[in-house]
């Protein structure tokens, strides 16, 4: 089976992934893709009917703790490492007209 | 006589009996990497001051009597996707070629407890994604056997390091054999853990339910003394496990009599190297003649763990790198309009191709209507071949195999064709699906003089038994130690 990749597809990937790709690196995904997907279709071949999906390899439960802080104030060192920082924020474009 | 030419453990014991100093260790690996690093671009950082003031720090700590450990004072390189607080961590990524993160991971506390010396970052394939450490944004490493050829990856700056003699020992992640791949193709000795044996907290996450640290280094001994000192239950990594035994050492003996060994015969396909495949049956051999009970089996399903490991990692991915977005660390793109265009301007410069097209096609195989299909459809196929190891477990306690189909290929050589890439990871990618523990050691050279690797897959928390079975090879043999 030949999967094809429209254009479409391709432009809302792009959305879900956030990215920008030009006009060659969107025909080159869409044909990796379906190179992908046909090799990856292989998994059809296989009867999984009535097999659970295994999201975890071990029987876990979710683990919880108390709800209390325990890492110390890192605000000044987090802060450091921000593309753009202003008055002790992180600063963005303007989201908000 | 370098200090990094000597084992971990050797190393070690030479400083717990003042014979030579944590700092003397510190500059014979710095030189070395001076030396040789230039050419194999094995190290992204090495802040040497740092590492000097550090292995200072360790020796006072040593001559107090206040570390005693095996390693006390041995240098290690570690992965540049582990979290070093105060030292640049790059996933060798241009998204975060400038982050220095503010806290360590949980395995980087640990070696530091136990008086490592954190010797610098190693290159490796940009967030883990590849197999030969040629799509790091910092250049290809090169393999230190040949250096027209890669050393494999994601952890090629790693074992490269290793088996250039420029540190002892070092830390990789394996997600889908990162850590044995390269380790074949290095001639080092490379172990990933059980799933959930080593805290994931601080590793800059890829596939989180396959992501494993483990230890790199030239032989099994110092393997099992790394993992004991990495192995423990992290609060905060809700996947890490208590495990009852981590005294990993214990298991190193040389008698295999009576052990079971299964050698999958549909991992002798028409795609396996015929020098490969002549070199692993020659140390099942080795094996069998200490008294292994050598058998071959049908695993089955081994086709289809490639399809199923690039589903669950590529979604994994595209969820985990959500947050490489320019805001709170690393690169943000220059010109933009609003928010949004930054978001997609930074993560479209920020990102190398073969991570691009990993997220879009995690993105795609999670999005409604491809769902089932696809992430669904490889989450069941995980559960069969879960089963299928299950089943070889009730009847062997190893399982003997290639950890790659082939030596190390040239440089540039593998990136054309990514799906011919992906094909190569035929050996290693379904432990991380079953979370089994896999160990791989050298165990000859092709013609060219490239090295071939023995991998060795255990059942789950079963770690002494692969750790057992590659003491007793590798000690039947030449020492693995053998490096460049």
């Amino acid at each position: 089976m030949a999967n094809k990749i429209s254009k479409e597809t391709i432009e809302y990937v792009g959305i879900l992934a956030k990215l920008e790709l030009g006009e060659e690196e969107k025909e080159q995904a869409g044909r990796d893709m379906e190179r992908m997907l046909d090799y990856i279709d292989k998994l059809n071949e296989l009867d999984t009917d009535g097999v659970e999906p295994m999201s975890h390899v071990f029987a876990m439960s979710n683990v919880f703790r108390e709800d209390r802080v325990e890492n110390g104030d890192n605000r000044e060192a987090l802060l450091a490492g921000g593309p753009k920082v202003k008055e002790g924020s992180f600063q963005v474009p303007k989201t908000v007209e | 006589m370098n200090l990094t030419d000597l084992t971990a453990a050797e190393l070690g014991k030479k400083i717990q009996e003042r014979e030579v100093t944590a700092v003397e260790a510190a500059r014979d690996a710095l030189a070395r990497i001076r030396e040789r690093d230039r050419d194999l671009n094995c190290f992204i950082t090495v802040d040497e001051e740092a590492v000097i003031r550090r292995a200072e720090q360790v020796q006072k700590e040593i001559e107090r009597g206040e570390l005693t450990g095996p390693l006390a004072g041995v240098p290690v390189a570690v992965k540049d996707n582990i979290c070093t607080k105060g030292l640049r961590t790059t996933c060798a990524s241009k998204i975060l070629y400038n982050f220095v993160p503010p806290y360590s991971a949980e395995a980087v506390e640990r070696l530091e407890q136990a008086g490592a010396v954190i010797l610098g970052k190693t290159n490796m394939d940009e967030f883990a994604m590849g197999s030969t450490t040629e799509t790091s944004a910092f250049g290809p490493a090169r393999n230190p056997w040949n250096r027209d050829h890669v050393p494999g990856g994601s952890s090629g700056g790693s074992c490269g390091a290793v088996a250039a003699g420029e540190c002892a020992c070092a830390l990789g992640s394996d997600t889908g054999g990162s850590i044995r791949q390269p380790s074949s193709f290095c001639g080092v000795t490379g172990l990933k853990p059980t799933y959930g044996t080593v805290s994931r907290y601080g590793l800059i996450a890829y596939g989180s339910s396959l992501d494993q640290i483990g230890p790199i280094a030239r032989d099994v001994t110092d393997c099992a003394l790394l993992l004991e000192i990495l192995a423990s239950q992290d609060p905060k990594d809700s996947t890490s496990l208590r495990r009852e035994e981590t005294r990993f050492a214990q298991a190193l003996k040389t008698d295999v009599k009576g052990m079971k060994i299964g050698i999958p015969r549909d991992y002798f396909g028409e795609g396996l190297n015929g020098e490969v495949g002549k070199a692993i049956l020659n140390g099942a051999e080795v094996l069998r003649d200490q008294g292994a009970l050598v058998e071959e089996f049908d695993l089955s399903l081994v086709d289809y763990a490639i399809p199923a490991y690039y589903v669950i990692a590529s979604a994994e991915a595209s969820s985990n790198l959500a947050r490489f977005d320019g805001v709170k660390y690393g690169f943000r793109a220059e010109a933009y309009e609003g928010l949004h265009q930054m978001y997609k301007k930074t993560r479209s410069q920020g990102f190398g191709s073969e991570v691009k097209r990993r997220i879009m096609l995690g993105s795609f195989v999670l999005s409604s209507g491809y769902y089932d299909a696809y992430y669904l459809k490889a989450l069941r196929t995980k559960a069969l071949i879960r089963q299928a190891f299950d089943r070889a477990f009730s009847k062997y306690d190893v399982i003997l195999g290639p950890a790659a189909p082939a030596t190390a290929p040239r440089l540039g050589e593998s990136l054309k064709d990514p799906l011919q890439m992906y094909l190569g990871d035929i050996y290693t990618v379904s432990a991380n699906l079953a979370g089994l523990p896999g160990i791989c050691l050298p165990c000859g050279r092709d013609g060219k003089g490239l090295p071939i690797g023995l991998q060795l897959l255990g059942d789950c928390f079963r770690e002494d038994r692969i750790l057992q079975a590659a003491y007793a090879f590798e000690q039947a043999g030449e020492r693995s130690g053998a490096y460049v």
